[in-house]
């Protein structure tokens, strides 16, 4: 099926091109605003939506969601989760961190858990080092973490697609 | 000498982020109308008075760089602020944009103003986005002001500025990488020259500056340039001004705070990072994000035949001021200026090793001595860690490293060489213990 944008979704694209002196600078913005839209993938509809948008060539855009780890070639699980390794937060206890989180969700890094919940993965430095050890969950922050901090954390992602009251 | 100030952000535990009234009350805006008053080549005299060092880890000198920017002419020119804040052990920029997020936007006004430029764009790392949306907020209100847009202060010298936003890769933190994402593309650093004052964005003249750097103009602006420069302890070494130093790892207090420029490591470390967690002793440091070499608490200043420099002969590194000269003169680099600390607690060996985990991860691949050598090195070091290597592959991963410096593209290569080279220097003895005995006598471990 053609990926295509909501009206809003469509407006805001419009402001995004308006930025810049080259359709083409508005390349990894709309890339973004389309994953959001897509459940946090790009897919090859996507590709093909960006590119001709953009006046673009489909084997540009693929070469561009290529090279970025944020832009996913492949459906994550409904919650992201990035588990900081570099040094500062491995001073800290970042190992332990992921080990945890590995026990409690059941997979290894990389992995998504059978039921589409949570993808699991590291990250590097994601400039927080002071508040080590630290991960990142879809769009927030969890820093200064303690394994107790962290199971409150990974429990709130399972309940939550029961919906909460 | 431990000078805190507390000009770039107010407070290390203010997280609401300044509103816009409280940055005017306290003068806020005042140096973006003083500047929009002054002839532009006045306003890049200023920042050259303030001597401010690039705060995005060369060090090269703001006004210097801004002199360098052709005459506004037929093409556009634009000002870039990179604040894809990425090097390992680093955390600054973020805190001014989440805390202060007005000194970067008027920075960027006077910026304009003084590159000739008309846009300015703030590349800001994807995940930052409390970072984002304070900056978009800030740049809302200060429209609303009068103080961006068609007219700033009144004066027909038309700013915008936008929050433009990366996809993951410490790469784009290199200028020209940088500007090859932010024109759409692969973030694959570019050949120089050209340089970006010559072609930068959509190939025009551009300047690109750290975000804190760009902060710092505010504040040279509002005291005037001199003045600035003089609030540092290194003044003498044209080295200006009040900065950020962070500190991470194994310190009781780690964070970021603001001082004069020359703070020492043992202050930043002792001082405000509390000293060693469970006052164990201290092995090394690394000064200024992963790519500067690691330094001995045991190794001594000397720097013979420069007279500011006779203060500190004989005494540790670490009561050396922190400063770009300064340290490129003891081996190594001030780079970000936020410090790794590693206490007796930390295997040398699994830091080296974690560190070259990230640049293998993180080389672009455009440059075959990078590509491979990072990858050669990360398996020379897995094979280290693992019991399993020879004599002649530690050698071995020091001639892979030299060969990566100097033999790419972008400083990149220099930055994973550096640190390879300097762990293996000066933790030989370590990385021999897990050759000869599979590191039985090593904590094997990085966290207390
Ligand atoms: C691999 C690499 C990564 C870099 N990452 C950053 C970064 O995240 N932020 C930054 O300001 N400068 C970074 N730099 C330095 C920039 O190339 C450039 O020197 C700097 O943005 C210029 O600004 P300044 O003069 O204000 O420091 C990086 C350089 C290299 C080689
Ligand atoms: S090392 Fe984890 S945030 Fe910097």
């Amino acid at each position: 099926m053609a990926f295509s944008l909501t009206s809003e979704q469509s407006a805001e694209l419009e402001q995004i091109v308006a930025r810049y002196p080259v359709k083409q600078a508005a390349c990894i913005p709309l890339l973004h605003l389309c994953q959001r839209a897509n459940g946090n993938w790009i897919s090859d509809e996507v590709i093909l939506f960006v590119a001709e948008q953009l006046n673009l060539s489909p084997s540009h855009v693929t070469g561009v969601v290529s090279f970025y780890s944020l832009l996913n070639e492949k459906p994550p699980g409904k919650h992201q989760v990035w588990v900081c390794r570099t040094l500062s937060c491995a001073l800290r206890g970042s190992e332990a961190i992921l080990k945890h989180c590995e026990k409690r969700l059941g997979i290894k890094s990389g992995e998504t858990t059978s039921d589409g919940n949570v993808t699991l993965r590291t990250a590097e430095c994601l400039a927080s080092c002071g508040s080590a050890p630290m991960l990142q969950i879809d769009e927030k922050y969890h820093e200064n973490l303690t394994v107790e901090r962290l199971d409150t954390l990974l429990e709130s992602l399972r309940s939550e697609p029961k919906g909460t009251p | 000498m431990l000078n805190r100030t507390d000009l770039i952000i107010k407070s290390q535990d203010r997280t609401d982020g300044q509103s816009i009234s409280e940055y005017i009350a306290a003068g806020g805006y005042g140096a973006a109308e003083k500047a929009f008053s002054m002839p532009r080549e006045a306003v890049v005299n200023e920042v050259k008075a303030a001597h401010i060092r690039g705060r995005g880890g060369a060090g090269f000198d703001c006004g210097i760089k801004w002199g360098f920017m052709p005459q506004p002419g037929a093409r556009p020119h634009y000002l870039v602020v990179n604040a894809d804040e990425g090097e390992p052990g680093t955390f600054k920029d973020r805190k001014i944009m989440e805390q202060n997020p007005h000194l970067l936007i008027e920075g960027c006004i006077i910026g304009c103003y003084a590159i000739g430029a008309h846009a300015c764009y703030i590349y800001v790392r994807h995940e930052l986005h409390l970072a984002k949306e304070r900056l978009w907020t800030a740049i809302e209100q200060a429209k609303d002001k009068g103080y961006l847009g068609k007219h700033p202060f009144g004066k027909s010298y038309p700013v915008d500025i936008w929050v433009h936003t990366g996809a993951g890769a410490y790469i784009c933190g290199e200028e020209t990488a940088l500007l090859n994402s932010l024109e759409g593309k692969r973030g694959e650093p570019r050949l120089k020259p050209p340089f970006p004052a010559q072609a930068g964005a959509f190939d025009c003249p551009t300047s690109v500056n750290n975000v804190e750097t760009v902060a710092a103009v505010t504040l040279a602006l509002r005291s005037g340039g001199d003045a600035f420069s003089r609030m540092s302890l290194l003044h003498e070494f044209n080295d200006g001004g009040v900065r950020l130093f962070g500190v991470s790892g194994h310190v009781k207090r780690p964070g970021i705070y603001e001082a004069a420029v020359g703070l020492t490591l043992r202050e930043l470390i002792y001082d405000l990072g509390g000293g060693i967690l469970d006052d164990r002793p201290m092995i090394g440091v690394i000064p200024g994000g992963s790519s500067c070499p690691i330094l001995l608490p045991s190794e001594i200043v000397d720097v013979p035949g420069d007279r500011r420099f006779e203060p500190f002969n004989g005494k540790s590194v670490l009561d050396l001021p922190m400063g770009v000269d300064t340290f490129r003169s003891i081996g190594t680099m001030l780079g970000t200026c936020c410090a790794i600390v590693l206490s007796d607690a930390a295997d040398p060996v699994l830091a080296c090793r974690n560190l070259m985990q990230f640049y293998k991860h993180e080389s672009c691949g455009q440059c075959t001595p990078c590509r491979e050598g990072c990858g050669w090195l990360d398996r020379l070091l897995e094979k280290i860690v693992a019991g399993t290597a020879t004599m002649n592959e530690l050698n071995l991963a020091s001639e892979v490293a030299s060969n990566i410096a100097g033999n790419t593209i972008c400083a990149f290569g220099d930055g994973a060489a550096g640190p390879m080279l300097a762990f293996v220097q000066k933790f030989r003895a370590s990385f021999e213990d897990y050759i000869q005995s599979g590191g039985s006598k090593q904590t094997r471990r990085l966290a207390l």
